[in-house]
């Protein structure tokens, strides 16, 4: 390997790093704003410099490329003299107004003019005022705080895909600005953290708090199936943000929009006390009463009159404690699966098997009935992260969305997918030349009454081009609910010559609807409906007992993500009012019934879950799951497949409770809607 | 002093037809088709052995620019002419794209051969209106007579120009922004490394050269590199046109040996300084962007790369600004550092900021409303800025405010003294 010395040390590295990757491997620390890790390099902020030996001035260490024998010196006294200069030309026009500016305790900034600048300004003349700019619901704009260093810039372009933001004018008069317009992607809340500065700073978390003040608590997103790592930031019991924490194999350092911003549906139409409906009226109860409503109905029912649903957003535990309960009551009509898509059966036919990061080796995309862009940001920022790297063609069969990247959507219905299979489509070529093909299957295709036959013709398809191998598993199911996989794992599906969740609407009398609002609650007006969940949503609307649980940031819980990873969620804060953890509410059901459930506390919980369900265990991990043939063959339609989001800001309970995600959906979605009268309150 | 057969603009004044046929009368074509069919090698060879350097201002040997372009790189190679001329002084590109274009597409031609390049743009400042029409209509006739396009001048080389003009801003003129810009994106500096000759225009293989660098090289290769290296000192050979601006009696376009001393190139040219040698303040002497000189200096000093860099001013592009003793110097190095201001592209810290922090200051002291402190801080930002940038625009900008305080400190001084004197009172 190549070496070369950074203040006299030898440093060995990968040939094509930069000087600056050079310099840190030996331990030097260089400043930088504009240079950031995973954008293009810009080299415009100067502060990197460092003297390289026979060089006539000195270099920014973030673009020079490193090379063999060269000797850099990251302290001398030019280099500092020369950083202070910098850091004095970035201060002169950046205003002095730290105490009040959003960014104060978490700045770059501040940070290095603390470590490299000078302790007073030389600087006699007036400061430049910038206009702020409008840049949609979530993100705010105090442009005279702004550096240039555009990386907000490079990252709408490069990692957002979305070409909306410039920096306009020359000299002293450089602006960022999107032209007055909001900027729109499902990843925009990534340029708050990747300003250096206080320029772009999120609306609606605006003069809430200061960092210090916050109980940082690392979690794990339930908006969508891909398990975004995240940390929650409270104050007392309201969390007041949402960042998002490393993790390569998933999220990389960036979250959704919905992730992020979702945060203020927590405080609102909570459920903070138990309900009975007296009368046709939902009255609040105490516990007692509550739970000895739902024992008396559950005692009074027959086991095939009763039924439970686990909703997109429940954490392992509580299903499991459900489905214990159930079991224990002889009910076999259960189901995770509220929109009814056609998954389950054995582990590798669900699964996101080819893994997050696994998309950045695939070189063919089929993608079928699904828009990644809305159903999973950060899948679809992997997908195009590869897309840029070049060699890989992506395919579409279903309605034709802008996902940031070159599709041809070639097709709309499963018999599309069948021509595939065929070879009477171009792109069974496609397929057929590819080195690692993928097909990538979303809830639009499965929700059809089809929906098994069209995943059977996906696994065909994979096993006839070349998806399913040793070394590659190419099968992907896209799913949407954070609980789905850990659902699906432990089996939280109606056994044989029961009903699944589709079917149970008009045929029960009982209902269990665990946190599970996206089902037409019209089915239900005739049945009993007992509601476990943490929103006055679809279910609470239409239930007769309410019991307040808690929601994903007030308990800890397992999630799988759609790779079949299990990870940890941590309890932020306590839920609200009389709200509890969701596994002692039926826990508590459980032992009023008589049903042993076999754990007293969460430990033991995990224990059996775990002893259940051993992949459970593998905290992180991707556990190797064996391909498994998927569906059941059968006819299938020619009708076009529909997307099953329609409306990315507001998809579960939190989200549609939320300020900002209705803002968002007036800003992107709902364009052209008759606007608010301002009569409707 | 240069003599008339020595010249090669020899229609620097517009006296006679600028079009293809005067321009064929005046021997522009003759020849070419031998001098390719030499081959590449040998043209460079001989570029090299001429000790050509660039007459854009930077000064960097011409032969040797072109040997950096690859000989095999499978990819498209370009030429790009870069007559985007607008540092303040400057008019020498001017005079020959307006009076002489068959001068530059001729060397376009050889350079492009030279450098294994098809096709040739010429970047044109856009405020160049008639200059880019005349340009245009050169073109048009070199095309139709055979001189460029299939198998130009009969030589068996293809070779096509393309004009472009610009929108008008000065960074533009820098090699990498012009790139930039001629790729039809906002016109910033690219970092090098990567330099142009690896990974230029839309990515390819390119080589950046000034007007009049390309349109010597015909006459350097017809006349032969003996007669190129017979005028001007050692290192500095040959002829350069000077534009002789200010405050003299005649200001001229005029071309001339290179190391011909400055008062000559004055009083002979440009009919002296206004109110005689006496009364001359200082000199710019290439170009706005270069240090001023002290009269001492100027009295001596000979007019090529090495003596000025010397005296720690440079040649430029030998753009000579006179100033005479009416000029309020503090104010007029004040002007050039707005026009820096104004035209820095605003990408990196030093420039962006710091060229306005210079006029602002600069604006003060002219009226004397500054601190005497304040001097030393304005030299310590000159040098904030010099070397800390992407491109030499922030050097150019530096440079003007280096030289007025090292020669003109108290002028600044006595002018501070004097407004403090006029507040007291």
């Amino acid at each position: 390997m190549p070496k070369l010395t950074v203040d006299g040390t030898e440093v060995e590295f990968e040939q094509g790093m930069t000087v600056l990757q050079a310099c840190e491997l030996g331990g030097a620390e260089i400043p930088r704003f504009c240079y950031h890790d995973r954008l293009s390099v810009a080299g415009n902020c100067r502060m990197c410099l460092v003297e390289l030996e026979k060089a006539p001035k000195p270099i920014a260490s973030c673009a020079f490329p490193a090379g063999d024998g060269m000797v850099i010196k990251t302290n001398s006294d030019s280099i500092k003299k020369a950083r202070k200069g910098v850091m004095e030309f970035l201060l002169i026009n950046h205003p002095l107004d730290c105490p009040i500016c959003e960014q104060g305790g978490e700045c770059d900034l501040q940070d290095q003019a603390m470590a490299f600048g000078f302790d007073k300004t030389r600087y006699e003349e007036n400061k430049r005022a910038v206009p702020d700019k409008y840049m949609g619901p979530l993100i705010n704009t105090i442009m005279t705080r702004c550096i240039q260093c555009t990386r907000c810039v490079r990252f709408a372009t490069e990692i957002a895909g979305v070409e909306e933001l410039g920096l306009v004018n020359r000299g002293e008069s450089v602006e960022i600005s999107s032209i007055e317009k909001a900027i729109n992607s499902e990843l925009s809340g990534n340029l708050i953290d990747v300003c250096p500065v206080g320029a772009l700073t999120s609306k609606p978390y605006a003069f809430s708090s200061r960092p210090w003040e916050l109980r940082k608590t690392p979690s794990i997103d339930v908006m969508d199936a891909v398990g975004s790592n995240i940390r929650v930031d409270s104050r007392g019991r309201e969390v007041l943000r949402i960042l998002p924490r490393l993790h390569e194999e998933i999220n990389e350092e960036w979250i959704a929009d919905k992730t992020r911003y979702a945060v203020d549906g927590l405080r609102r139409q909570r459920l903070d006390k138990p309900y009975v409906r007296v009368d046709g009226k939902l009255q609040a109860v105490s516990w007692d009463v509550a739970l000895q409503t739902v024992v008396d109905k559950l005692k009074a029912t027959s086991a095939d009159r009763i039924g439970a649903v686990a909703g997109d957003t429940s954490d392992a535990e509580s299903m499991f404690a459900l489905k214990g309960l159930m079991n224990g009551l002889g009910v076999k009509s259960i189901d995770c699966r509220q929109e009814g898509a056609a998954v389950g059966g054995e582990r590798g036919s669900y699964l996101f098997n080819t893994t997050i990061e696994g998309i950045e080796s695939a070189d063919a995309i089929l993608l079928v009935g699904t828009d990644p862009r809305w159903e999973a940001p950060l899948v679809n920022a992997r997908i195009r992260k590869r897309f840029l790297e070049g060699g890989m063609t992506v395919g579409g069969i279903g309605p034709s969305v802008d996902l940031t990247f070159q599709v041809d959507w070639f097709g709309t219905s499963a018999s599309d997918l069948q021509a595939v299979l065929d070879g009477s489509s171009h792109f069974s070529s496609v397929l057929e030349n590819a080195q690692n093909p993928m097909i990538i299957v979303g809830n639009g295709a499965l929700i059809g009454d089809d929906g098994e036959a069209v995943l059977a013709l996906a696994g065909d398809v994979a096993e006839k081009f070349g998806m399913i191998r040793d070394d590659w598993n190419g099968f992907n199911i896209l799913h949407q609910a954070a609980s789905r996989v850990a659902g699906l794992d432990m089996g939280f599906v109606p056994s044989e010559n029961s009903l699944s969740a589709k079917q149970m609407a008009g045929a029960l009398d009982v209902v269990y609807l665990l946190s599970a609002d996206e089902m037409d609650m019209k089915g239900f007006e005739n049945s009993f409906v007992i509601y476990q969940g943490h929103h006055g949503d679809a279910g609470a609307h239409g239930a007769d007992v309410i019991l307040p649980g808690a929601a994903y940031t007030e308990k800890n819980g397992t999630y799988v993500n759609l790779e079949g990873r299990a990870q940890l969620a941590n309890m932020a804060g306590f839920p609200p009012g009389d709200a509890r953890e969701d596994w002692t509410i039926i826990r508590a059901l459980a032992g009023q019934l008589g049903v042993e459930l076999g754990f007293d506390n969460l430990v033991e919980l995990r224990q059996a879950l775990v002893a259940a369900v051993p992949t459970m265990a593998a905290i992180d991990q991707i556990v190797p799951t064996a391909w498994a043939k998927p569906g059941k063959a059968g006819a299938v339609s020619g009708q076009a497949f529909d997307l099953t989001v329609t409306n990315y800001y507001m998809t579960d309970p939190i989200s549609r409770a939320s300020e900002t995600m209705a803002e968002c959906s007036d800003v992107f979605v709902n364009i052209g809607e008759p606007q608010a009268t301002g009569t409707e309150g | 002093m240069l003599q008339d057969k020595d010249r090669i603009f020899t229609n620097l004044y517009g006296q006679h037809d600028w079009r293809l046929k005067g321009a064929m009368s005046r021997g522009i074509y003759s020849g070419l088709k031998d001098m390719i069919g030499r081959g590449r090698d040998a043209i460079i060879d001989d570029v090299k052995a001429s000790n050509l350097r660039g007459r854009g201002g930077a000064g960097f040997p011409t032969g040797l620019k072109w040997s950096f372009m690859p000989k095999d790189s499978g990819m498209p190679q370009y030429l790009v002419v870069n007559a985007d001329e607008s540092e303040p002084g400057t008019c020498k590109d001017r005079e020959i794209l307006r009076y002489d274009p068959h001068r530059l597409l001729e060397g376009m031609l050889l350079a492009g051969f030279a450098m294994g390049a098809n096709t040739g743009y010429i970047y044109i400042r856009g405020e160049f209106f008639n200059e880019a029409s005349n340009i245009q209509v050169a073109i048009d006739e070199a095309y139709d007579a055979g001189m460029i396009g299939k198998n130009a001048c009969k030589s068996g080389w293809d070779f096509d120009i393309h004009l472009h003009r610009g929108a008008g801003a000065y960074i533009c003129g820098e090699e990498t922004a012009l790139l930039e810009s001629l790729e039809g994106k906002k016109g910033q500096p690219r970092l090098k490394p990567p330099f142009p000759a690896g990974c230029g225009l839309y990515g390819c293989p390119t080589t950046v050269n000034n007007v009049e660098t390309i349109a010597v090289v015909p006459e350097i290769l017809r006349r032969g590199v003996d007669w190129w290296t017979g005028l001007g000192p050692e290192n500095n050979k040959g002829t350069k046109v000077f534009c002789i601006s200010g405050h003299v009696n005649k200001p001229c376009n005029v071309e001339e040996e290179m190391g011909i001393p400055l008062r000559e190139l004055i009083e002979k040219h440009a009919g002296g300084v206004r109110g005689g040698w006496d009364n001359l303040l200082t000199v710019i002497p290439g170009g706005s962007s270069v240090p001023c000189l002290p009269f001492d200096t100027c009295c001596e000093i000979n007019m090529d790369f090495d003596s000025l860099r010397a005296v720690k001013s440079g040649l430029g592009t030998a753009a000579v600004i006179v100033m005479d003793k009416s000029t309020d110097i503090i104010q007029a190095i004040a002007r050039l550092s707005h026009f820096y201001m104004h035209e820095s592209c605003g990408q990196c810290t030093p420039c962006r900021e710091g060229t306005g922090w210079m006029w602002r200051v600069l604006e003060r002291m002219a009226k004397g409303d500054a601190t005497v402190d304040e001097i030393d801080m304005l030299l310590d930002v000159t040098y904030q800025i010099e070397g800390h940038t992407i491109c030499a625009l922030g050097d150019a900008a530096a440079w003007p405010v280096q030289g007025l305080i090292k020669n003109f400190r108290h002028v600044i001084e006595e002018r501070i003294a004097g407004a403090q004197r006029a507040a007291a009172e």
